[in-house]
């Protein structure tokens, strides 16, 4: 077990130092133009160009201005944008997270309960009409494009059906704090929340049938119905305990990879001011500082979070450990 | 020896034609072929290609429009009265202005104008052309780049699979609209010369070229792990026993299968590459403008929402029943060629 747990922890530094150099290729070293000139922004004045040009140490060495960009980005956390009058970058990132967390965690509760619920109904009722309507809702989710998704809701909610006793409670998009008036935070959240889970609803939904179908023909489920259980008890305690394995791992991926920048159309959507926002925002004022915080720090949450997976992963599946 | 001759002669029916066993491909694509609900879907699937491959004829033709220019001043004629395309709004302070709604009409306007005054529709079908080909170019992209990685690694092994791999595990890592947009953020507004390559910023190689390249382990890790196997089976260690040269066992034994996996992602990458080409473009790192696809259609719509919802709703509709097809499509080719596969997509 520690020997898994050692051997993936040096995996996991080596994939952060990998996505690092990466982002430092991308932004530092593609040939086309200068990077202060990406770094400073639109219009930059010579003077400002030439403390960035210092400052990045963009006259030394390539593995001098990757130290210099890694310092600023862990260590001294002083990384700032010149597109908005030297505003310090990380602190910024810091006050969007809560936004994001509480966007991807109450989407991910939503996704969780109707993931099971649409896959065990369709695989209790396997090959009737109401599998078949599931499996195909769940496709159409699946092939909704998010953003779309969310406008349309807007469309509804804010506009064409919000006079009526239906909508009618749905405040004006942006966002309230959990801590301020946790009412009114659930309030503007629930349907940002329903837009974000349609789709993994449909596909943990999709994935879930699939097991429970596949963990039907096992030798322990024929064993169970023998026995004489109950069909509802064979389904909730013997089949989808197995397949619930599957859905963790899923599960723990999909999170990941929304905190770290998945939910950034669903933000932009419901202007949501978190993480995925801010990067859209300086996408558009070509601020390059803090695309490159937000890429770096979001994709070391990914790896940190697979990284967890992989242990939980481990521990609940004894024939892991081995490997 | 001549005992069963006869055996086998004898259980022939008399008079029959003696018909080769039918090929794994011809068997599948039999399945797929009575797949009813895969072959309607690709019935769609081609409706929509061709309705999209009549772009210059529709705005030539049909609507008499230039979709890639603005008409602010233009009016057009409902019947029989003068209505401008941009009207003046009469709402509020009377800033502003709203272009004209959907006339239903096929001639003129038929899902209305856009803020610059461009007819909708006719940049619907362009916008489709571009669409469906940043998803297929990406595609073959795509899948040439996973084929080679992922055959590679699994063959040789040692050395290579380490290095392989590892590039692999750091993209798949990479949140994918993150790796995009820090793509997108340099090169969109450069040209890029690799050699006698020259890609010119707002090309459409651009997107093409981000999205086939950040699916890249997503294919390529299931064939290498599918090389892996084929390369302990029964049958490439006869090969190998029997001192068939390795060049041949990959050419016979190992490409054959790996071709069959790859074909199963064609539909579904092509669904994915979709969705994802729609997102870039959403957020203006994709298509770039004047040129469209359903993606910035979208985005065009997106100050119109509230006013004009048929500039959004539109292109969002096309994209989801194209996806749909596709992924419909997909489930019934992965069905007739691997039936027990586990290989599944999921959009993003």
């Amino acid at each position: 077990m520690l020997n898994t747990l050692i051997r993936r922890l040096i995996q996991m530094i080596f994939v952060m130092f990998g996505i690092s150099v990466i982002v430092f290729l991308i932004f530092f070293a593609t040939p086309g133009s200068d990077p202060s000139a990406r770094i400073a922004g639109r219009n930059a004045s010579p003077e400002v160009l030439a403390a960035v040009r210092k400052d990045f140490g963009f006259d030394r060495p390539l593995y001098v201005q990757y130290g210099l960009m890694m310092k600023k980005l862990l260590i001294t956390f002083d990384l700032t944008s010149f597109q908005n009058r030297g505003q310090k970058v990380i602190p910024q990132l810091v006050e969007a997270t809560p936004v994001t967390l509480s966007l991807v965690i109450g989407g991910a509760v939503l996704w969780v309960i109707g993931g099971i619920a649409v896959g065990l109904a369709a695989a209790a009722t396997r090959n009737s009409v109401i599998d078949r309507g599931l499996m195909i809702l769940g496709l159409i989710g699946i092939s909704m494009p998010v953003f779309w998704l969310g406008e349309v809701l807007n469309l509804i909610t804010q506009s064409r059906f919000h006079d009526t006793w239906m909508f009618s409670w749905v405040p004006a998009l942006g966002y309230k704090p959990l801590l301020e008036s946790p009412w009114e935070w659930f309030k503007t959240m629930l349907i940002p929340w329903i837009s974000l889970a349609i789709l993994y609803i449909g596909l943990y939904g999709r994935v879930l049938r699939a097991s429970l179908i596949e963990a039907g023909e096992e030798d322990y489920i024929r064993t169970a119905r023998s026995k004489g259980l109950t069909e509802t008890r064979v389904m909730l305690r013997h089949a989808l305990r197995t397949s619930l394995i599957t859905f963790v791992t899923l599960f723990g991926l999909d999170f990941g990879d929304l905190v770290g920048g998945g939910a950034l159309l669903t933000e932009v959507v419901f202007g949501l001011q978190g993480v995925g926002k801010l990067t859209y925002d300086a996408l558009r004022s070509l601020d390059l500082p803090v695309i490159l915080a937000s890429v770096i720090y979001a994709s070391f949450f990914v790896v940190g979070a697979n990284f967890v997976v992989d242990m939980a992963y481990a521990i609940l599946d004894p024939r892991v450990r081995g490997r | 020896m001549a005992a069963s001759e006869t055996l086998i002669r004898t259980t022939e029916p008399v008079g029959a034609q003696r018909r080769p066993a039918a090929g794994p491909w011809a068997t599948a694509f039999r399945k797929l072929v009575r797949d009813r609900a895969a072959m309607a879907a690709l019935f769609v699937f081609i409706l929509i290609v061709i309705g999209c491959s009549f772009a210059s004829y529709y705005a030539s033709s049909i609507a008499h429009t230039l979709p890639f220019s603005s008409n602010l001043d233009g009016t057009i004629t409902i019947d029989g009265q003068d209505q401008p395309i941009i009207e003046e709004s009469t709402e509020g302070l009377g800033l502003g202005t709203t272009p004209i709604g959907p006339t239903w009409n096929w001639r003129t306007y038929f899902l209305g104008a856009d803020e610059q005054g461009r007819d909708v529709m006719a940049r619907m079908l362009y916008g489709g052309l571009n669409s469906l080909w940043i998803a297929s170019a990406s595609t073959v992209l795509c899948l040439l780049l996973a084929g080679v990685i992922g055959v590679t690694a699994g063959f040789f092994g040692g050395i290579v699979d380490g290095v392989l791999s590892r590039i692999m595990d750091v993209i798949w890592a990479f949140p994918i609209f993150l790796l995009a947009i820090s793509l997108s953020i340099v090169l969109i507004n450069s040209s890029i010369n690799i050699g006698p390559i020259v890609i010119r910023g707002g090309s459409l190689w651009l997107p093409i070229f981000i999205i086939g390249i950040v699916y890249v382990p997503y294919v390529a890790r299931p064939i290498r792990g599918q090389v892996l196997s084929l390369k302990n089976s029964e049958f490439v260690l006869a090969a190998v026993g029997l001192g068939v040269p390795s060049h041949r066992i990959l050419w016979k034994d190992i490409l054959p299968n790996v071709a069959t996996t790859l074909i199963v992602f064609v539909p579904l990458m092509m669904a994915l590459n979709m969705v994802t080409e729609s997102a870039l473009s959403f957020l203006s790192i994709g298509v770039q403008p004047p040129d469209a696809s359903w993606g910035t259609i979208i985005q065009d719509g997106q100050n119109l929402l509230y006013s004009r919802p048929m500039v959004a709703l539109a292109p969002g509709i096309a994209i989801a029943v194209t996806v749909l097809t596709l992924n419909v499509f997909g489930d019934g080719v992965r069905d007739a060629l691997d039936p027990r596969s586990k290989l599944r997509i999921g959009g993003d």
